[in-house]
């Protein structure tokens, strides 16, 4: 940490700091989501300070990562490949991104806000001495000359959002919560140039090693997915109301989720949760059974492309953010509708995989 | 074992953000009268680390950056059973981000390493103020000891050969780490239950002054702490933006015609409808349809 200097007191303009960067997220060859949704927002903040999309794939064996990044828009790719990459670990990861940071100076890095994304985050941040904005859901750029990264996040419970600056470090780093932004297109075939660095670490050089790795199948990951998701809350009243909001998942072809009251009652498990402390998602299709709308789980869902709720008090919140709504009780209104889309639908899903 | 290990639990007092309001003509917080409590993710932090002292006899200290008042969380961890606790407040420390935080818990864990040698510390995941669970991987950083984060078992921790192994969540799997000590262990609740205070450590708690530290003998420098030594400022804070939209409501005289109206508005949904037409040849290229297009009112 020698060299710290003030962060608040530097006035330097940073003219050698140029490009925004997406860190391509990966695990076991398969490339998290999150980093092709940020490849997709990167691309507009590049386009308002005018330089470079670039994505930073390190890893071991990358090259289908690297034609990947290309295809959802990165301009460039930065590529680490070295065995010592093969899992992600702390010590090579950070110390892999924080040499390319130093050796080619990214004006913004921005990183999802995984397990895998905070924690290399919060290291890199700390090496390099920069300021790092967690769990970002909204991003611009202030116009050159400033070029400042604007990035908004929740705070307090989901109750406010507030808009965080990096003035005097480079680069801007934040994380950024999945589905927060839309995939962007893929246009296939497209290719351009890749910079490779060297690691300059061996597997002599780390002390944590990976036993075992137990892919797991969490439900979690199949709500985040899901194309069309129906989910009960408090107003389901017990849990045996579940097994309706299944039919109609089933007829729908989709999954179900839980606010948390529904979680916290102990009627279903928190894998199944949306919303603050549970899942973010953007499905097509939202159906909120008995969900009266706390902030807590709008911001988990309030990117759906469709809303519809379902429930019996028609100054719920949850009506403010639907664009269809139905006063009523959910237990007579969920199997009417599960048969109408059955009829309607033919026994085909909503949206074919 | 040459000398009694030792484990560190780094906590915070946090506001109980479930009493904030915002008043919605300002957008503003308000703040004035919310409880202050331990932050919920560290109670499995100290907890685990208690059960290393009910294992091995280790050492348990607190610590906490904070007001003078973040006395009352340290008091709470002696309640549950830590040995000591070590309250950082300066003055100067105000209005820390993450990094000015980790700068200067790292310094306040060097002096207390050099008192009796760190083995292990431990975090909570996050904590549900500021949400960023950045401040334990920022210690383990500055201090050079290994950073494993999002813990839900400590399977093995040998404190004379140097070794622990954890499993680790990520939102895809369960790895097996083996690591080297000293480390830094961020934890996630499912980690244990912890357990109840007991009637002789809330009585200790309560007569508890924790050892108190300042800038001063932590060797801070002024420059890299609170506010000033922050690399990020918020800017501004402000309500959600709201909604651009109506609902439309659906009522009509039987069931069946309001579940008939309701397919009809889901099919008919721009987004909905696009994608049943023209069904993408790819799972990709479909995921690439743009997602702006918003209801009827938008």
């Amino acid at each position: 940490m020698a060299g710290e200097s003030t962060p608040q007191q530097q006035d330097q303009d940073f003219a050698d700091y140029r490009g925004v960067w997406v860190l391509v997220e990966h695990a076991r060859g398969r490339v998290n989501t999150v980093s092709w949704e940020l490849l997709g927002e990167g691309r507009k903040l590049a386009a308002r300070l005018d330089v470079e999309l670039a994505a930073a794939v390190l890893g071991n064996q990358v090259d289908h990562l690297v034609d990947e990044a290309f295809e959802f828009g990165a301009d460039l790719v930065y590529r680490v490949d070295d065995p010592v990459l093969e899992y992600y670990r702390t010590r090579p990861y950070c110390h892999g991104l924080s040499s390319l940071i130093r050796a080619y100076k990214p004006e913004i890095l921005l990183l999802g806000a995984t397990s895998m994304g905070r924690d290399l985050a919060s290291a890199v941040a700390t090496e390099v001495l920069t300021g790092l904005t967690a769990d970002t859901t909204m991003l611009d750029v202030e116009p050159p000359p400033s070029r400042l990264l604007l990035a908004s996040r929740p705070a307090f419970g989901e109750k406010i959002l507030a808009t965080i600056l990096c003035k005097h470090r480079r680069p801007q780093m934040a994380t950024v919560r999945p589905k927060t932004f839309a995939m962007p297109p893929r246009e296939r075939g497209r290719r351009g140039p890749v910079i490779d660095a060297p690691l300059g670490l061996t597997e002599a050089d780390i002390a944590t090693k990976v036993l075992d790795y137990v892919a797991e199948e969490h439900y979690g990951l199949k709500l985040q997915e899901a194309d069309v998701i129906v989910a009960g809350g408090r107003g389901l009243g017990d849990p045996a109301g579940f097994k309706l909001l299944e039919e109609l998942a089933e007829a729908l072809g989709g999954v179900v989720g839980a606010s948390r009251a529904a979680v916290d009652a102990g009627w279903i498990s928190h894998e199944y949760q949306v919303g603050q402390t549970g899942r973010t998602v953007r499905p097509k299709l939202y159906i909120a059974c008995g969900i009266s709308g706390a902030i807590q789980h709008l911001v988990g869902m309030e990117k759906s492309d469709m809303i519809v709720a379902i429930n019996k008090d028609p100054r719920a919140p949850i009506f403010q953010l639907a664009h269809a709504g139905i006063v009523g009780d959910l237990y007579q209104v969920v199997p009417v509708l599960t048969r109408a889309f059955r009829e309607r639908l033919g026994g085909q899903p909503l949206l074919s995989a | 074992m040459a000398r009694t290990p030792h484990v560190v639990v780094c906590v915070k007092q946090v506001p109980d953000t479930t009493e904030i309001r915002i008043d919605p003509k300002t957008g503003t917080l308000q703040r004035a009268g919310i409880p202050s409590v331990l932050n919920p993710y560290d109670v499995p932090a100290l907890e685990e680390a208690l059960r290393l002292k009910d294992r091995f006899g280790v050492r348990v200290t607190a610590i906490t950056m904070g007001p003078p008042q973040a006395k009352e969380a340290l008091q709470r961890c002696v309640a549950y059973g830590a040995d000591e606790a070590v309250l950082l407040t300066d003055r100067i420390m105000a209005g820390a981000d993450t990094l000015a935080t980790t700068y200067a818990l790292w310094r306040a864990l060097v002096k207390l390493d050099a008192e009796h040698p760190i083995d292990l510390v431990i975090c909570g995941k996050q904590t549900i103020d500021g949400d960023t669970g950045q401040v334990g991987p920022g210690i383990a950083h500055r201090l050079g000891f290994q950073q494993l984060t999002y813990v839900i078992r400590l399977r093995e921790i040998d404190f004379d050969r140097r070794t622990i192994e954890v499993e680790r969540v990520t939102e895809t799997a369960r790895e097996v780490l083996r690591s080297r000590l000293p480390a830094v262990l961020t934890v996630v609740k499912e980690i244990n239950k912890p357990r109840y205070a007991s009637l002789p450590n809330l009585i200790r708690a309560t007569r508890y002054e924790p050892i108190v530290w300042n800038g001063q003998n932590t060797d801070l420098d002024p420059n890299l702490c609170g506010l000033k030594g922050s690399p990020t400022i918020v800017s501004k804070t402000f309500a959600p933006p709201p909604r651009d939209h109506q609902c439309e409501m659906i009522a009509a005289a039987d069931l069946d015609q309001v579940a008939n109206r309701v397919v009809d508005a889901v099919l008919d949904h721009p987004v909905i409808r696009r994608l049943r037409e023209a069904p993408a040849v790819a799972g990709v290229a479909r995921e690439a349809a743009p997602a702006a297009v918003r209801g009827s009112g938008g």
